[in-house]
């Protein structure tokens, strides 16, 4: 068992299963899980049981989508400090948000329902990442400067505009576009919900089976191209997947952008390996571990409600500074 | 081997390839020669598909480069970039280890394991092995990049100024190492070198670039002489017979 724990021993075939590491992180997650159900004795009450599941759910959702989402972005641009938030594709996703509901309200079309909606905003979100990030990663993939400049500018771009549009909708509508405007970890729909996880266990199949090609990835366009690795319709797909990730926790909470740099960060810290069948359950786990132990100690312990999104803001900008500072951006 | 005909290829309104005619052959060390800015690597990374050509075609064994899958490509030629920068922090042996991917796509067998093996030992990187790439020496992270392309194992072998950051030692084993694989393994090597010393020691071959343009090419011995060198460079070069062998003289 000690070969994948142990990182003297690199080339070893790859067994996520056998790494002590990933179990402990499950194990702390499931009690962590079993924390946040049970306490105060919830298990006499099947309606408060049933409320603390779908969170859970929610919670377990968001978390992975945020790891996997920000290990493949930063795969991607070969980098450790970027992330897809910082990059703008929250502020994208409330910009089609927003888009969508203005149309449908000039069009008068009927108000859908929470799945149809959700999987248009999705499919709308992909399209619009693809269009615009794979010509900008086309382009300024060697200048990491310019593509955090491009990034800021184009969140900046997103978010103006996505106000603009909400200050012409009217209230009832703009009440849609409001909910997924801010990070909050409570009032998650249930349908939806089992839609994101649905759309989220498709990406992760198709994951499942490419992460050794990831590792490929890593090594930059020109030496995984010089391997024969097809780069570009893979990074293609893999935009796609970490647009269609980031829609479906924008959309269960609300944009978090520290999270995943806080995630990553403290995944490499522990599995010091640039092997994706590690980093991305690791990530995942992480990640859960970070919502469901913060959302426990917040709502149980200090009994505030909403306070999680900002702490773990204000952690992962913390970490972000100092990253910065130590000039981590390369 | 390659045939390269009407090659062109410009950026940014700049030509950097211009009309390039000439061919690569087989079983060969061919040395890409020329003053700075000559577009040497930009041919190397044309043949290698690591740049997009505008207009021409290459041909390796008569078979047209864009009909070749990226797959077989890999198999094909292993190309070594002048600048290696790795984003993620990994070990030399993984670097290694992906040489073979082509090959085994992440599957590593023992047959993979041992040529994995034995490329540490041909660069001098088995006390290496275990450290990542960014707490490397310059030379140290060029062997080692220049090991993995040994591991792909592949007929053809671009190599863009790989002596550029070894010392004595081992920029003379590396080309002693070339030879053996042209010789022993009908491996073929194209290189980008900068010294004319080890182009007139080790190359069978001359390709030599000004301009985007080949300004002559054929075999080392009866291409290489004091014009047409001085001539490329635009710098006073004095050919040296010291013992049959041919040094250039061009520091003073």
């Amino acid at each position: 068992m000690s070969d994948a724990v142990s990182p003297s021993r690199p080339l070893a075939r790859l067994n996520p299963l056998k790494d002590q590491r990933l179990w402990a992180l499950g194990v702390a997650l499931l009690g962590a899980s079993a924390l946040f159900v049970f306490w105060g004795g919830a298990w006499r009450s099947a309606y408060i049981l049933e409320l603390r599941v779908v969170k859970l759910a929610g919670l377990l959702c968001v978390g992975s989508a945020i790891g996997v989402a920000t290990v493949l972005f930063q795969t991607l641009t070969n980098n450790r400090i970027l992330t897809p938030t910082i990059m703008g594709f929250d502020a994208l996703f409330l910009l089609m948000k927003t888009i969508l509901v203005f149309v449908a309200g000039v069009l008068a079309l009927p108000v859908l329902g929470a799945t149809p909606t959700f999987l248009a905003d999705t499919t709308v979100m992909i399209l619009a990442t693809l269009a615009i990030f794979a010509a900008v990663l086309r382009r300024a993939r060697h200048d990491i400067q310019l593509l955090v400049l491009v990034g800021v500018i184009f969140g900046l771009l997103f978010r103006t505009l996505a106000g603009f549009l909400q200050r012409l909708l009217d209230p009832s509508q703009f009440a849609i576009v409001q909910a997924d405007m801010f990070a909050t970890f409570s009032g998650m729909d249930q349908r939806s919900l089992a839609v994101a996880a649905m759309v989220m266990a498709c990406f992760f199949l198709w994951l499942a089976s490419r992460y050794a090609v990831l590792d490929v990835m890593a090594l930059g366009r020109d030496q995984a191209r010089a391997l024969g690795v097809p780069y570009d319709r893979l990074q293609l797909q893999i935009l796609a997947a970490i647009a269609a990730l980031v829609s479906v926790s924008t959309a269960l909470v609300g944009p978090l952008a520290f999270l995943g740099l806080l995630v990553t960060a403290l995944t490499h810290a522990l599995m010091r390996s640039h092997r994706h069948g590690l980093l991305l359950p690791a990530a995942s786990l992480i990640s859960c571990l970070i919502l469901v132990v913060g959302q426990t100690v917040f709502e149980r312990v200090f009994s505030l409600n909403s306070s999680l999104a900002v702490v773990i803001e204000f952690c992962g900008g913390l970490l972000f500074l100092f990253l910065l500072a130590r000039g981590h951006i390369k | 081997m390659i045939e390269i005909s009407n090659l062109s290829y410009s950026i940014a309104g700049q030509q950097i390839l211009d009309g390039i005619n000439t061919h690569l052959q087989r079983n060969q060390i061919t040395a890409l020669i020329g003053p700075n800015g000559a577009g040497k690597s930009t041919l190397l990374g044309a043949i290698g598909r690591q740049v997009d050509i505008n207009t021409g075609q290459i041909k390796i064994d008569g078979e047209d480069l864009q009909n070749i899958t990226p797959q077989d490509q890999a198999r094909l030629m292993a190309i070594v970039a002048q600048h290696l920068h790795v984003g993620s922090r990994i070990r030399v042996v993984d670097l290694l280890g992906f040489g073979r991917w082509p090959h085994a796509k992440g599957r590593l067998g023992p047959q993979d394991h041992f040529i994995i093996q034995s490329a540490l030992a041909q660069f001098d990187l088995t006390d290496l092995e275990n450290r990542f790439l960014d707490e490397l020496s310059g030379g140290q992270r060029q062997r080692a990049f220049l090991a993995m392309a040994h591991a792909q194992d592949a007929d053809w072998l671009l190599l863009d100024e790989p002596l550029n950051n070894l010392d004595l030692k081992h920029g003379r084993s590396l080309m002693a190492h070339l030879r053996q694989m042209v010789s022993e393994k009908s491996k073929s090597v194209v290189v980008v070198l900068h010294d004319l010393n080890f182009t007139l020691a080790w190359a069978d071959q001359i390709v030599a670039m000004r301009d985007g343009q080949v300004v002559f090419a054929g075999p080392t011995t009866t291409v290489a002489t004091s014009e047409a060198l001085s001539d490329l460079y635009q710098t006073p070069i004095e050919l040296l017979n010291l013992n049959g062998h041919f040094f250039a003289q061009y520091h003073r």
